[in-house]
């Protein structure tokens, strides 16, 4: 190689190696994006059956059902229109309650019906989970 | 009174930074002698008084005096005596006035002890941290004042997030912050070299010590979170790849490709552009963690666009410190002449593929980190991005980094023959091969990223310590111990990692008292169920015995916490640690059949992650004492020397 060329060359190497790494991102991103959906949308939309989202509303009042083994729940999530029946096995996480808000990682496994991975945390009284005041808003004209 | 002498102290400060910046870079204007001196101590005192502005704000804490609105807001009485101190710095203004304090120690720091760099680079180095600190010093004063008084003193404060009742809190934040705003220095040499076009080995020495101070403390401040995360949240995890841990994570891997293209520029004057563009990346990455972090961008946009006067305004400072920097780093490049050249086959070529790994990992992650909120700026639809991304796109370069890693240390400066770094490199090879071969014959069907992290783990292991090969450890300089404790922690850490990704195993259950439980290896009798209190919360306590063969019992106790203020509950995890890994236990709630829910994990070798964590820092630790400290080879060699005549 040219020694004069090398910076050049460090220059070129170096962007090839960044825009690389940027589609390689890009690609990840558009395959491993969970997208959210409130229970409207999810039903509205069609999601992809078995794609990882999170499905964010309230808890249903008295749908709140807890199987035999102790550590399977069934609830439904709702916005306040429609609503999802979800199951989740493990220890739910602090204060969650029914009538209280919930933002749930998961999939659905048939239409209507979803399986969460992961219930995330609550972390006060006060807090509620910003996409859930957000799609609460939309559907009811809560006052955050 | 404290809290206005606080204030005051701040104002004053301010002041300085003021005066600071003015004077460093008026020194810039040829007549500067008498400027050069004087600048110096007036970073010392700007410093000392953010010192004062923050023992006022730990003061007030202490006192837990209602009357300012921060303690009321975040703070109470009846908190143990560590946390209301601690309060200080878990929360908003709180954290700020932390970080500009230490931005201004580091500036002191470098007014006090910084003898190598050319002196109009040194004072124009100084006005930079000046300027840096006059745009957070705005930020505190004018949108985040930590002691604003309340009209009316509240009769009870409203208490401190549980969560962060914990002794993690009282040294996590400061570790990270003093990596995070360390990085600033490097930031201000870079922007005073590029001002006085004085860019080469010298600059680099200089630089170098600062750079790993800042690397060794955000090491250990990522460690020690990690293990924080791990412990207190009680889901089993070291890392959610959370936009808040990635916000430390980037100012790392920066500063991590800076520590070794700032070696390539100080031995052999080469990447000199590049490294002064990635001194300026680094604390950039900072900057945007703090960003993030610091304006509520990531709890929704929205609340960000509802709120915006605090977010604003760090987002201003980050265009014009950002901006700026590659504004001048873009009208000096073309005068910052070459430095040498070199091989592509070389440890030059080897640094330089690390560094485009070390950027591309740091592009992935920044990426992955701010495309949901552009996507939700710009279209309203809300995503998240999670391990599944993260995983796929930054693992892969992570292990062709790792074994770049095992080759690089043992390859010439400028030239090298590949065939003759092969064998240089055949054990560790061979131990490759081993640990796949015995990977694939006791844990078929492992995942292939986890079968190259058990494999590279091993190899890069044997290949760290090859640079120490056949040479008189004596005699051996420290900084090059520092790089072979260093690479081994990152194949010790990688171990952990693969290991407990591998091989962790899972029990959830709800059981009754008395009944047997197994997870791994052990067999786990649920004791008992007792109720517990502390300070300020109850809770239900778990007795767990776990015995293993015949070793003895071992008694682990979980705790369900409900704390009253504010209203919260809290798992907390008991964990048992054998050299083997850790056994993991945490009690959930009570269920019908009067069972409670137990979930129990057994993570072989899970340590190694942390351990690996910790000699990386140790290694850093090792090269900044070899760097600052008097050669002691030459006179281990004359000593030597003596004794053998």
């Amino acid at each position: 190689m040219k020694a004069k060329n090398q910076r050049l060359m460090l220059v070129l190497v170096a962007l090839g190696a960044l825009t690389g790494a940027a589609l390689l991102a890009m690609s990840a991103l558009r395959d491993q994006a969970s997208y959210f959906y409130t229970p409207g949308d999810a039903l509205r939309d069609h999601v992809e059956l078995g794609r990882a989202v999170r499905l964010g509303g309230m808890v249903e009042k008295g749908s709140l059902r807890r199987e035999a083994d102790g550590v399977t729940i069934d609830f439904r999530v709702t916005d306040g229109a429609a609503s999802v029946a979800s199951r989740y096995t493990g220890i739910v996480p602090d204060l969650f309650r029914e009538g209280s808000g919930v933002v749930a990682e998961g999939r659905f496994t048939a239409p209507g019906q979803f399986a969460a991975d992961t219930i995330l945390a609550k972390h006060d009284e006060k807090y509620m989970p910003p996409e859930v005041a957000g799609a609460m808003h939309e559907t009811k004209s809560l006052k955050r | 009174m404290i809290a206005e002498t606080g204030l005051a102290a701040l104002w004053i400060a301010a002041a300085f930074a003021l005066l600071q910046t003015l004077m460093g870079f008026a020194a810039l204007g040829g007549e500067g002698r008498p400027l050069i001196r004087a600048v110096r101590p007036v970073a010392v005192v700007q410093a000392l008084m953010t010192a004062t502005a923050f023992a006022a704000l730990l003061l007030v804490f202490w006192h837990t005096d209602l009357s300012v609105k921060l303690v009321a807001d975040d703070s109470a009485t009846t908190l143990p005596t560590i946390y209301r101190i601690a309060g200080a710095w878990g929360n908003h203004e709180g954290s700020m006035l932390l970080w500009v304090t230490i931005l201004a120690l580091a500036g002191a720091a470098v007014a006090l002890f910084e003898r190598r760099l050319p002196e109009r680079t040194l004072a124009a180095t100084i006005g930079t941290q000046g300027l840096i600190a006059l745009g957070f010093f705005a930020f505190l004063l004018f949108s985040s004042n930590p002691f604003a008084r309340l009209d009316v003193p509240a009769a009870e404060g409203n208490g401190f997030n549980p969560l962060l009742q914990d002794p993690g809190l009282a040294f996590h934040p400061p570790t990270l912050y003093v990596g995070y705003v360390g990085l600033s220095v490097a930031f201000s040499f870079a922007v005073g070299a590029l001002l006085t076009r004085d860019i080469g080995a010298t600059f680099a020495k200089a630089m170098r010590p600062w750079v790993l101070g800042a690397w060794i403390f955000l090491t250990v401040g990522i460690t020690a979170g990690s293990y924080w995360a791990y412990y207190e949240l009680g889901w089993g995890g070291w890392w959610f790849w959370d936009p808040t841990e990635n916000a430390s994570l980037m100012p790392w891997l920066a500063a991590t490709a800076l520590l070794h293209s700032v070696t390539v520029l100080a031995t052999r004057d080469g990447l000199r552009a590049w490294t002064v563009m990635l001194a300026v990346v680094a604390f950039s990455m900072s900057m945007v963690g703090t960003f993030l972090v610091r304006s509520g961008i990531l709890t929704s946009v929205h609340a960000f666009a509802l709120d915006p006067k605090r977010g604003a305004f760090i987002l201003v400072l980050l265009a014009l410190y950002i901006g700026g920097a590659l504004a001048l780093f873009a009208a000096r490049v073309a005068t910052v002449a070459e430095g040498n050249r070199f091989d592509p086959v070389s440890r030059e070529g080897a640094l330089v593929v690390n560094n485009l790994l070390l950027s591309a990992i740091l592009g992935v992650v920044l990426i992955g980190t701010l495309y949901p909120l552009g996507v939700e700026a710009m279209t309203g639809e809300k995503l998240s991005v999670g391990a599944p991304y993260f995983n796929t796109a930054a693992g892969p370069l992570a292990l062709l980094l790792v074994a770049v890693m095992a080759a690089g240390p043992v390859m010439r400066w400028r030239r090298d023959e590949l065939a003759v770094v092969g064998r240089r490199i055949m054990v560790p090879t061979a131990i490759a091969v081993l640990a796949l071969v015995a990977a694939l014959l006791f844990a078929p069907g492992l995942h292939v990223l986890l079968l190259l992290g058990l494999t590279l783990a091993a190899g890069t292991a044997a290949a760290s310590v090859a640079p120490l090969w056949k040479r008189n450890l004596r005699r051996t300089p420290l900084f090059t111990w520092g790089m072979v404790v260093a690479h081994l922690g990152v194949a010790v850490s990688l171990a952990g990692m693969a290991s407990e990704s591998a091989f962790t195993r899972e029990t959830l259950v709800a059981a009754r008292p008395g009944e047997t439980v197994h997870v791994g290896p052990y067999a786990v009798r649920f004791a008992a169920i007792d109720p517990a209190a502390g300070q300020n919360f109850t809770a239900v306590r778990a007795t767990l015995i776990a015995t293993r063969g015949n070793a003895d019992p071992l008694t682990l106790q979980p705790e369900q916490r409900t704390f009253d203020n504010p209203p919260q509950q809290t798992s907390e995890s008991a964990i048992a640690t054998r050299l083997d890994g850790q056994l993991y236990t945490v009690v959930g709630e009570q269920v019908p059949g009067g069972r409670w829910q137990l979930r129990l994990w057994w993570k072989p070798f899970v340590t190694l992650i942390w351990a690996g964590g910790a000699l990386i820092a140790l290694g850093g630790l090792l090269s900044l004492l070899g760097r600052i400290l008097p050669r002691r080879g030459v006179k281990v060699e004359q000593h030597g020397y003596t004794r053998a005549y």
